[in-house]
């Protein structure tokens, strides 16, 4: 394998991690300051998708439907969490694992009843689509290139968000001890909504950049809720940094695993073994690092204590 | 949840009225008068979430009446196992199962009742929507009213499609089963419900595995062997001149015939073989080696969503090697969500919406006329598959399995393909074609532009014995 093919392998594993990061940060966060574990956070990725296809099929605008991707999935959010979550927040896992499976059911029956039950088109605006010169002669998807500056600019944003503004302070004294912020005179259900839609409009955001490069159909989010709950894990749940590394490994781990290891079998098996057990063992691999990690962390990389 | 017990005092009289109250507010587990220094014995279980202190003041101290009470909490519940309790159990079970059977078993005297296991949810809903629509479109228009479809969404998971056709075959007791679209679903299902004295016709889903040692003669196929239009597609792109394809396909049993039938009727080599996870959405690092691989075109199938996000991907990557592909990845469900990226690619298919037979006008018009959308490949595939039943339906009773089973060999029904019969190992003979995405107004369509293969059986008929 030329060096030019690995440096584009590892670009496009950049590009998933990054958009795993979208979903993971919203997941994390929920989990980590409210102690939720929402099932329903792909159901969001898939309404911003849908929400992305329609309004770009009546207005043309990408732009718009990005906008209107963020803007519907974070009202979706503050729904759920108004009508359902908010009754959970006291109950045992179990009971959320349910309540949110039963809103998967939910959305999935309600957009295939408003959209339909064959996928949708939304595409790329014409000034992102094609290729650019990369340095060292490497040709590479604007698109894509786009999608990892989105996500790097969200993840800075959520950092600085997190650990310079008064929001931030609260998000992370809540994480800490709900009882006591509440005492101190914070409302803790506003502050709930609003981590609740945050990451359900960064879910959104991640459908619908998605969506325009793969397909918008019912049911979309949920194998990327898997990967997304992986990366969690690996990170160390309810920690921003740690989801972006986790989401970073991740993506380059299942990249690279499939590129390189069928190639690395090839050296000393005959060519179809080669890359069937390839293919076999690279869609196991980031299982496998999941499981590498918490052997030797088993809070995640960045999990607290 | 945690059991406690309450003694409860009443003032003199009020015994009854608390007794009253506490039963309507319905808490209680058992409730008892009693007699010494207090009147009442409750016992109650307070879920673990909820503190019992609170629970016991706010739910049962404020019933009007009461004096005092004392509360005992629960530890460890002693019991002895009662052997006999549970035999007499199963035994009454048994019973109540064996009367069931025989009242199902009286209900189903007549007609045909057909079991359809299909794809209705999930990445992969377009295509089980299409074979059922097109399979009713068909039972509909027969006018026959004594056949029963019992269809149930199996999820594209291979564990829910086995419960499904066992509850099919056992408790809803159907005749004949169809509807499967994914090969690795059919291997887990067809093989048990076969031998159980089923027929099973396929609408979709044609492993090699059931074509060739795994043959059965309930086991009819009436789309395609799975190798079937890769086969065209290999003797296409040869006829083409491309000489070194770069093959993609998913990592499941389709997947893999799908890429031999290509290889055997291909006379070039090809430069690689990629095998993806089934489902996968993202295709960068399979682009990104297609580019650096020097081939002279690529071969893929990836049906469903997963075409959709790979066509979508390629023609944003700049890589402009030809692409073509079976008719999978074409299919009219699937094209609008493409878009642009599909124009002028070519495919292969043993139906088209073009092809000129009577049937095939009138069933494109009707489906058309009852959906609003037009119909795919799959749609016409369980189209026939209907069609085919009801025309040995009127020859033959299903209970007479060997009449009925010659009457589906016969294959005595008008095709949407034109043409169309089984070959010994009850799979079609069929022409298959090329054919070309093209835009008619904004709806983007296939054309027919020649034929690769015609009367083409398949690969398996000589391993299968039957």
């Amino acid at each position: 394998m030329s060096l030019l093919l690995f440096i584009e392998q590892a670009l496009n594993g950049l590009q998933f991690g990054v958009m795993l990061f979208l979903m993971a940060a919203g997941l994390t966060l929920v989990f980590g300051v409210m102690g939720l574990i929402n099932l329903a956070h792909g159901s969001l990725y898939m309404v911003g998708a849908f929400a992305a296809a329609a309004v770009a099929a009546a207005t043309g605008s990408f732009l718009l439907a990005l906008v209107a991707s963020f803007v519907c999935a974070a009202f979706a959010g503050v729904l759920i969490e108004f009508f359902v979550i908010r009754r959970l927040y006291d109950r045992d896992h179990l009971d959320q694992v349910l309540a949110t499976f039963a809103l998967i059911l939910i959305f999935s029956e309600g957009t295939r009843w408003t959209f339909g039950s064959f996928p949708l088109f939304l595409d790329k605006p014409d000034w992102l689509s094609g290729t650019v010169m990369l340095p060292f002669g490497i040709e590479y998807s604007l698109y894509r290139l786009v999608i990892i500056l989105v996500g790097l600019i969200v993840a800075a944003s959520l950092f600085w968000m997190i650990a310079r503004t008064r929001i931030g302070i609260r998000i992370r004294a809540g994480e800490n001890d709900r009882e006591m912020i509440g005492a101190l005179g914070v409302n803790i259900s506003l502050l709930y909504t609003f981590v609740f839609a945050l990451g359900a409009a960064l879910a959104g955001l991640a459908g619908a950049l998605i969506g325009a490069i793969q397909s918008v159909q019912v049911g979309m989010g949920e194998p990327v809720l898997i990967l997304a709950f992986v990366v969690i894990v690996i990170g160390g749940i309810g920690s921003i940094k740690g989801a972006l590394i986790g989401a970073i490994l991740v993506g380059l781990t299942d990249t690279l695993g499939r590129s390189l290891l069928p190639a690395l079998f090839g050296l000393f098996l005959e060519p179809s073994s080669a890359t069937s057990l390839g293919a076999s063992l690279s869609s196991m691999s980031i299982y496998l690092l999941m499981i590498g990690v918490l052997l030797f962390r088993p809070k995640g990389l960045f999990g607290g204590v | 949840m945690n059991c406690i017990l309450a003694q409860i005092r009443c003032r003199p009289g009020k015994s009854y009225a608390v007794a009253n109250e506490i039963c309507l507010r319905e808490i209680q587990s058992e409730l008892y008068s009693t007699s010494g220094p207090f009147d009442l014995l409750l016992k109650l279980y307070v879920p673990s979430s909820e503190d019992i202190g609170k629970f016991v003041n706010d739910r049962i101290l404020d019933i009007d009446g009461i004096e005092r009470t004392v509360t005992t909490l629960m530890f460890k519940a002693f019991r002895n196992n009662k052997p006999n309790g549970g035999n007499m159990k199963l035994k009454s079970f048994l019973i109540a199962a064996s009367l069931a059977t025989a009242i199902a078993g009286a209900a189903s005297a007549e007609g045909v009742k057909v079991g359809m296991i299909t794809t209705l949810s999930g990445g992969g809903a377009g295509l089980g929507i299409d074979v059922r629509d097109g399979f009713m479109l068909a039972v509909a228009q027969s006018g026959r009213n004594d056949i029963e479809v019992v269809i149930e969404d199996d999820q594209r998971k291979p564990d829910i499609a086995v419960q499904l056709a066992d509850k099919m075959i056992q408790s809803e007791k159907v005749d004949v089963l169809t509807g499967i679209i994914w090969s690795n679903l059919a291997i887990a299902v067809v093989p048990a419900a076969v031998a159980q004295g089923k027929f099973y016709l396929s609408p979709n889903a044609g492993p090699s595995a059931l074509a060739g040692k795994g043959c059965h003669q309930n086991y009819f196929n009436v789309a395609w062997q799975n190798d079937n239009l890769s086969e065209a597609g290999g003797a296409y792109l040869s006829d083409e001149g491309f000489t070194s394809p770069f093959l993609l396909a998913p990592n499941y049993p389709a997947g893999h015939d799908m890429l031999t039938g290509f290889k055997s009727f291909h006379k070039g080599e090809p430069v690689n073989e990629v095998y993806t996870k089934l489902g996968q959405t993202d295709y960068a690092a399979e682009i990104a080696q297609i580019r650096a691989s020097g081939a002279d075109s690529v071969f893929f199938f990836l049906p469903g969503g997963m075409g959709i996000s790979f066509l979508k991907q390629y023609a944003d990557s700049g890589v402009d090697i030809p692409v073509f592909g079976p008719a999978f990845s074409f299919d009219q469900g699937i094209l609008q969500a493409v878009g642009a990226a599909a124009l002028g690619v070519k495919n292969t298919s043993q139906w088209s919406k073009d092809l000129e037979n009577e049937t095939n006008a009138a069933f494109v018009e009707s489906f058309q006329a009852k959906y609003g959308r037009l119909p795919s490949l799959y749609a016409s595939q369980g189209f026939d598959t209907a069609n085919l039943l009801i025309s040995a339906l009127a020859v033959a009773d299903v209970s007479d399995a060997d009449a009925f089973r010659a009457a589906l060999e016969a294959a005595d029904f008008a095709s949407t393909r034109g043409d169309f019969a089984f070959a010994a190992n009850h799979h079609p003979i069929q022409d298959i074609y090329v054919r070309e995405v093209i835009q008619e107004g904004d709806v983007f369509t296939n054309k027919i532009v020649g034929i690769a293969l015609s009367d083409h059986s398949n690969a398996y008929v000589d391993q299968c014995s039957m």
